[in-house]
């Protein structure tokens, strides 16, 4: 049965992560393949021919990519422990924040990491922050992103994890509890969720790679 | 049966889609024509995230977002389905829909070319997004969808027509049946549909209109530079 469905992943994609956690919130086994991204295997380029990417599911031999595409493939699957709304109103707005944290969220905070010179990060930070607010504001008397229990926008929005894991590392300082009480208290209530915990990269596993990334970005440049 | 109501914009591909997929569903709506450089205050009250166009307003509850508008519609209008039944067809065509999106910066690059080794290498670079377009979404089919035209279809409906015409402001030609025959012949089929041949902007203001966005985003560009 595990053999049937295939995830060949990174461990340091949050895309990746993604449908990991989708997997497993749903109870759905599968056998997990680890891809290196500077030597990716030539099932996952026979697969996703025109993307070349992690994540990619396979079932029944069949290939599936990008991570949103994957998500409601599963939910459509696996019928049980859906993860996105029953009704097409809430399914929608799902959808819609879902698209606002990967088109603009995503490539706001890419900005912060490419920006030359201070003026240019602070700006870039600002964009970000100015995001990060509309984003908190949809937990709103909510206890998650998905209601009352963890579902597909949770899952999404697990690039949060991220910005925070950068913090911890010595990166920019995104998400403080003062300016994002809200999205602070989301994550700490979702690492206390075990198959979370199981989907977030370890701090010193993250750590090593930012400086590995570090280095070839200053490489690449000189 | 709740009212339905399209925030939309004459000459926008993305009003468009809104306006194929619920002429194609039967559902009656009341058009709501906004005027980009003067918003109404309830499409700033109905998307303040991004301000744009189109919004469908079901029942006074709002979606933007053309693409979400359309799984919305759907699913709320199963009539004359527009997606496929099978979850995996179902993926397909979802993933279809989300490389025009990942793809947009080539055709914008394409867009705002003015001329010389830049614009060789956009155009190449858009050549190539069409040319997987046509073998591994299209392959030997009538439309994306099969025999009638689907989702996927109406999702890059703006390379059928807002395409073409920009292609003539331009002054070069991509979409041509030497280069991308099945492509080109998908682009004549779509244009013969009567819901969309019906739903269309007029030509001559598509021109004009493309001609005046063009200029004014090149303009933009190069004092950013």
């Amino acid at each position: 049965m595990a053999k049937e469905v295939k995830l060949f992943g990174m461990w340091a994609s949050p895309f990746s992560r993604r449908v990991e956690l989708a997997l497993k919130l749903k109870g759905i086994p599968y056998e997990y393949i680890e891809e290196d991204l500077s030597n990716k295997g030539p099932s996952l380029l026979k697969y996703n021919p025109i993307h070349k990417k992690v994540p990619l599911l396979v079932h029944e031999e069949k290939p599936v990519a990008e991570s949103l595409v994957i998500l409601e493939y599963l939910d459509e699957t696996w019928k049980h422990n859906p993860i996105l709304p029953q009704d097409p109103y809430e399914r929608a707005m799902a959808r819609f924040w879902g698209k606002f944290i990967d088109e603009k969220l995503l490539p706001t905070s890419a900005k912060v990491g490419l920006s030359k010179g201070k003026e240019e990060q602070e700006q870039a930070m600002e964009e970000v922050h100015d995001q990060l607010k509309i984003l908190e504001n949809e937990l709103k008397g909510k206890e998650f992103f998905s209601g009352n229990s963890i579902g597909y926008l949770d899952v999404v929005a697990n690039i949060l994890f991220w910005f925070r894991t950068e913090e911890e590392v010595g990166g920019l300082k995104v998400l403080s509890t003062e300016k994002f009480p809200m999205i602070c208290e989301w994550i700490e209530k979702l690492i206390k969720i075990d198959v979370v915990n199981e989907c977030r990269i370890p701090k010193e596993k993250y750590d090593d790679y930012v400086k590995l990334r570090q280095k070839a970005s200053k490489s690449a440049s000189s | 049966m709740a009212d339905v109501k399209l925030h939309g914009f004459w000459a926008s591909p993305f009003s468009y889609r809104v306006i194929w997929a619920l002429k194609i569903k039967g559902v009656d709506y009341e058009y709501i024509e906004e005027d980009l450089s003067n918003k109404s205050e309830l499409l700033l009250k109905y998307n303040p995230v991004y301000k744009k166009i189109p919004v469908l307003v079901h029942g006074g509850k709002p979606i933007a977002e053309s693409l979400v508008i359309l799984e919305y519609i759907e699913e709320t209008w199963p009539g004359n389905p527009l997606l496929p039944s099978d979850p995996y067809e179902k993926a397909m065509a979802r993933f279809w829909i989300q490389f025009a999106v990942a793809k947009a910066s080539v055709y914008r690059a394409f867009f705002v070319s003015t001329g010389g080794e830049d614009q060789e290498k956009a155009r190449k670079d858009w050549l190539e997004v069409l040319k997987i377009l046509e073998d591994q979404a299209l392959g030997d089919k009538k439309f994306f969808g099969g025999d009638t035209i689907n989702l996927v279809d109406i999702s890059y409906g703006v390379l059928a027509y807002w395409f073409k015409n920009t292609e003539e402001v331009i002054g070069i030609k991509v979409l041509e049946p030497t280069t991308l025959p099945r492509l080109s012949q998908w682009v004549q089929n779509f244009m013969q549909v009567p819901v969309i041949k019906e739903n269309i902007p007029d030509s001559h203001k598509m021109l004009a209109y493309l001609r005046i966005v063009r200029e004014k985003i090149i303009v933009a560009e190069q004092h950013n530079k």
